[in-house]
């Protein structure tokens, strides 16, 4: 096992979509890191004030409503404003490939949608963070 | 201190990097530590956000530290507490959730140092929040001014709760989802057993869903005699709760252990060992 990791996986916006988020927290904390699970329908501000609060090196969005577009980007912005553009930034949900290029563009570093196991968000997480340091 | 900073600072402590914190000076009659805890479920993150809310309106800062284990199998921790707390929202407030890491069913010694960075960084009162399992009602009474026992409605068990010593450590016990029946009876049975080991804790009835009795449990908070928690108590308490903490963060534990658990070593011989 690797760097255990502080994590906050977040849901921005209006949507009550959660089994994917609350799958993919446990799934982390049985791969040892500590994870912090926020909740539904907070707005980027909100996600922004956790991830300093809980000096997180890792923020995880979910959305399922269609929001994706204007939330993380929004939420992108936020943590540069805040000096926090260290967190490194992932997402998942139901999000269309047209869709992933400004995600990325606006600083995500991966989009993960339905059928990603494991094994390929924790890779992810392994080689993102050894890039790092 | 700015917000940010102190986040880095609490990570710095929860590392076990040293770092040099002057305990703030309490005036005398003032009290700014609260310890919440009880068993899973019976309402304590929803009734430490009315308390934060409570004192934010009041015009107070409050830094809200909660703490829930660490898995034994994988060392990871799930901290959802933030899940219920609607008033973290809030410039007045500052969240952090911490996990046990190496004291399983413990509180992390640190915690003090913790508790006293968000003093030192100006947030007038911190909440210590902890599932009551195992030893962590005893060692919060090492950093907390005032301890809050939260029970529920139909738990049944208040006589274990008494068989392990945990009313009597409570400075309040209070009973919660007082909306939901068999809350005044769960009540009932506390204060009578309270009244056979004359112990005379105020026991208050409350909802956090409906607010109900909030404000006579900040009076029955406020109102309790200064210094009920003893300085020897609480010295006694820090002592173990280091001793503890230095065997489980001894980089030899793990495999002292194993020795220990095949037989190769005795107790005694694992004590030396650690004690290196």
């Amino acid at each position: 096992m690797g760097e255990s990791l502080r994590i906050v996986i977040a849901k921005p916006g209006l949507d009550g979509h959660d089994r994917g988020a609350k799958v993919v927290a446990r799934m982390l904390r049985d791969a040892g890191h500590e994870v912090i699970y926020t909740g539904l329908r907070l707005t980027p501000e909100q996600i922004v004030r956790t991830v300093m609060d809980e000096d997180a090196q890792i923020l995880g969005l979910s959305s399922l409503s269609g929001g994706h577009g204007f939330l993380f980007p929004r939420v992108c912005e936020l943590l540069k404003e805040a000096e926090l553009d260290d967190v490194l930034v992932f997402g998942g949900g139901i999000i269309p490939q047209a869709d992933r290029p400004a995600l990325l563009e606006a600083g995500m570093s991966a989009i993960f949608g339905p059928g990603t196991t494991s094994d390929e968000i924790l890779g992810f997480l392994a080689s993102a963070t050894a890039a790092e340091a | 201190m700015e917000r940010r900073e102190l986040a880095r600072l609490l990570s710095r402590i929860e590392a076990g990097e040293a770092v040099d914190i002057a305990p703030p000076a309490s005036s005398d009659g003032d009290w700014r530590v609260l310890g919440v805890t009880g068993a899973p479920g019976v309402g304590k993150s929803c009734l430490v956000d009315r308390l934060v809310a409570a004192w934010v309106a009041a015009g107070q800062t409050v830094a809200v530290l909660a703490v829930d284990p660490s898995s034994a199998i994988s060392g990871g921790a799930l901290l959802g507490d933030r899940l219920r707390m609607e008033s973290v929202h809030s410039d007045s407030v500052y969240m952090r959730s911490i996990a046990t890491r190496s004291m399983r069913g413990g509180l992390p010694a640190r915690l003090g140092k913790m508790v006293d960075a968000c003093l030192a960084a100006g947030w007038d009162r911190v909440i210590i929040e902890t599932v009551g399992a195992g030893q962590a009602e005893l060692a919060i009474t090492a950093e907390a001014d005032r301890l809050l026992l939260v029970e529920g409605p139909s738990r049944g068990d208040v006589i274990q709760a008494e068989k392990a010593g945990i009313l009597e450590l409570a400075d309040v016990i209070a009973v919660n989802k007082s909306d939901l029946a068999g809350a005044a009876q769960a009540a009932d049975e506390i204060r009578i057993a309270l009244q056979l080991s004359e112990s005379s804790q105020p026991v208050v009835l409350c909802s956090a869903q409906t607010e109900e009795g909030i404000s006579s449990l900040l009076e029955a908070l406020d109102s309790l005699p200064t210094g009920r928690i003893q300085a020897l108590a609480r010295a006694r308490q820090r002592l173990f709760n280091q001793a503890i903490e230095n065997l489980c963060t001894h980089p030899a534990f793990g495999d002292v252990l194993k020795s220990l658990a095949a037989g190769d070593i005795d107790v005694a011989q694992a004590l030396r060992h650690l004690g290196e």
